[in-house]
């Protein structure tokens, strides 16, 4: 189904519409106070850019530095070109320490890899421990926002699926009694999990380790009761030395919440005594991508979602619109590249009014990127024949002011004077919610004619 | 000072007084403003949906016409953001760099080239200003509630000088509308979400006019106004300059 007809779904209910809208736009407005307390946001914004724009330029040399480093911590690293080797390592691990019992922190590669359904196949019990993952894990959905998994649910909602999967007492939606009950309830299962999984926020190439930001510390508390630690990255996740760390966790959580930093920046450098630590470093797609020199930059996100917050698409349809692991306006430039069948709709969710390029912390040029896929996709897929013949016939109408002309008058006199029922049908989208332009006058051409005729 | 009046395809045959406004206003000011006869469009709405390659015709012809003057100046934010930013479809001539460099937008072509501050314009209303995306964040007319620095804006600087107007203070200041261009069709759900939340911005500020830069927008937001009968009229920035000068 494409974007537009599941926004359509969507905002049946304009109640819940508006109270997301106003949820991520409240989180918007957060950034913007916390971004400007920063002297200097501009320009740092301008530097996280250009250490990814290096980054991306000298991967190869920064991801072997970084492989190297992390093995002399006695790090096992593990290469992945795509999903299914990710998934088949994390498996050889997990086989390899006898474990049935994972608790996983917030990871968006796991989820581009659905690594959940993979060892669940296995019978391997995988628990999300970051609260909002939860919640949608027991709803059986997927995040739909990157920062805020569950924010498409309301505090009833998550009541009801407790008292289901939880066994909690109706509460009217109290969100104290529900963490406290989902921290039981996670504390539990962090007590007998075999292995710890995380994402990985940045891979340092000069130390060799990787730094996870949460703000619940669940990563924390899964790696340290859990006799193995996997790291999971993609390979666009290095920064080449600890210093820049400085730059980027100012712009992460700002960006993402309006928090100065977030709660938790835990560095994994080795494995404690007596345990092992993993990383495996995946592809799936992004070497592609960096092939595609417009759309190269879509590398740099940092994955902070500032771009959906601002995006009044994203807020007005929600992230499961996007039918995507990685939603809203980020999404509709990563995902083409994946799959430009299937995601050909999204590039065209935007009306490129540019808000989010300018939040992006990192300078990703968002809206010029839609634009651009938005000229493959005309190219590479086939396009509706009513909208592609109507824009191929506006292409030679309007090279030749003469034809122009004619349409023009054509189109006003069919406005003025055409019954009501023939405007106002099905295949007129823009008459179904508003009134089309009244023509009262004369064109300007005409107009300016006759004046000077006059004059 | 030779100016070469551009007025966007659908404000020919849709919206004349906003046509005529700007005109008269140039005239007012003494610049030597020319009309070339046979333009069409910029070309924006089929590079918008894609069809990048289909507007060349239409770019062509928009050089051409305009390729002589030493200004280029419409009353539409979004048709001068595309000649500027995606006339790189056509080959780079000197005549394509000079009507894409010398291409303004009406209140920066007031501003920053007339260095017009009063216009001795008078309008006693309470008015809304609908800061249209492509104008904001395309040409910078003003400064972006999500960029850090200091505020300006130059359709604020021209409005507040015009007599008896009261500009006010919307909650989301720079939103979009959600007209997009052929997104308006393609996307309709969200398209009239994002619109009627825009309008209810307004009518919450207790707004009786809503202006802009750019009329496509106005168009957008107008035909929701007419179909709601909402108390709240619309008028472009080049009507309200324009008035009893």
């Amino acid at each position: 189904m494409k974007h537009s007809e599941k926004a359509e779904i969507f905002n049946k209910d304009e109640a819940k519409v508006n109270w997301h809208d106003k949820a991520l736009w409240y989180v918007r407005e957060k950034r913007d106070n916390s971004a400007h307390k920063v002297k200097g946001w501009e320009y740092l914004r301008e530097l996280g850019s250009g250490i990814k724009a290096n980054v991306l330029s000298n991967l190869d040399e920064y991801l072997i530095q970084f492989e190297s480093n992390a093995k002399k911590n006695g790090i096992h690293v593990h290469w992945a070109s795509n999903a299914e080797e990710h998934n088949e390592i994390v498996n050889s691990i997990l086989v390899k320490h006898n474990a049935k019992k994972v608790v996983k922190s917030k990871s968006m590669l796991t989820e581009e890899c659905h690594l959940n359904p993979y060892l669940e196949k296995k019978g391997i019990e995988v628990i999300d421990t970051d609260l909002g993952e939860r919640i949608v894990q027991l709803a059986k959905e997927p995040p739909s926002h990157i920062v805020l998994p569950a924010i498409h649910k309301t505090k009833e909602e998550v009541d009801v699926l407790f008292q289901e999967h939880l066994g909690t007492k109706p509460s009217q939606g109290n969100p104290e009694y529900l963490v406290s009950e989902a921290r039981k309830h996670l504390r539990n299962k962090f007590l007998k999990a075999d292995v710890a999984i995380t994402g990985v926020n940045f891979a340092v190439a000069d130390t060799g380790g990787v730094v996870v930001c949460t703000n619940e510390g669940n990563a924390d508390m899964g790696v340290h009761l859990a006799k193995a630690h996997i790291a999971c990255m993609g390979i666009e996740k290095i920064i080449p030395q600890e210093k820049h760390l400085g730059v980027f966790l100012r712009l992460l959580a700002r960006s993402a919440t309006g928090q100065p930093i977030t709660t938790y920046s835990s560095h994994f450098n080795k494995a404690e005594e007596g345990k092992e630590m993993h990383i495996i470093i995946v592809d799936n797609g992004r070497t592609e991508q960096l092939s595609r020199e417009d759309f190269r930059a879509s590398l740099h996100c940092i994955r902070c979602g500032a771009c959906m917050n601002t995006c009044p698409i994203y807020r007005r349809s929600g992230g499961h619109s996007y039918d995507y692991t990685i939603p809203g306006p980020i999404g509709s430039i990563l995902s083409p590249g994946k799959d430009l069948k299937k995601y050909s709709s999204l590039p065209f969710a935007s009306t490129l009014c540019g808000s989010c390029s300018n939040v992006c912390p990192v300078k990703i040029n968002i809206h010029e990127q839609l634009y651009k896929w938005r000229q493959v996709i005309v190219k590479e897929e086939k396009q509706p024949i009513i909208k592609k013949a109507i824009l191929k016939t506006a292409g030679v109408v309007l090279s030749k002011p003469g034809l122009y002309d004619f349409a023009g008058k054509s189109a006003r006199f069919a406005l003025k004077n055409f019954p009501k029922f023939m405007i106002y049908n099905k295949l007129n989208a823009w008459g179904k919610a508003r009134d089309l332009p009244e023509v009262k006058n004369d064109n300007f051409d005409e107009w300016f004619k006759k004046r000077n005729k006059d004059g | 000072m030779k100016v070469g009046l551009f007025i966007p395809c659908y404000v020919n045959q849709l919206y004349p007084q906003v046509a005529i406004a700007t005109l008269e206003l140039l005239e007012k000011l003494n610049v030597d403003v020319y009309y070339p006869q046979g333009q069409t469009c910029c070309g924006q709405p089929l590079g918008n949906s894609g069809y990048e390659e289909d507007s060349k015709g239409a770019c062509s012809l928009f050089v051409e016409n305009f390729k002589e003057y030493d200004y280029i100046v419409g009353p539409s934010g979004s048709c001068i953001y595309h000649v500027k930013h995606h006339f790189d479809i056509l080959e780079q001539t000197p005549e394509v760099i000079r009507v894409r460099n010398n291409a303004y937008e009406l209140c920066e072509f007031l501003v920053k080239i007339l260095d017009v501050k009063d216009l001795g314009a008078s309008f006693p209303h309470k008015v809304g200003l609908h800061k249209s995306c492509h104008g904001l964040r395309g040409l910078k007319l003003g400064s972006c509630s999500e960029m850090m620095g200091p505020h300006f804006s130059t359709e604020e600087d021209l409005l507040n000088k015009v007599k008896g107007l009261k500009l006010m203070s919307l909650s989301r200041k720079d939103e979009c509308c959600g007209f997009g261009g052929t997104f308006s069709v393609f996307e309709e759900a969200i398209s009239v979400k994002m619109g009627k939340d825009r309008v209810q911005d307004h009518l919450d500020s207790d707004v009786e006019v809503i202006t802009g830069a750019d009329h496509s927008c106005l168009m957008h937001l107008e035909g929701l106004i007419n179909r709601n009968k909402q108390p709240l009229k619309v008028m472009h920035i080049a009507e309200i300059l324009n008035s009893s000068l």
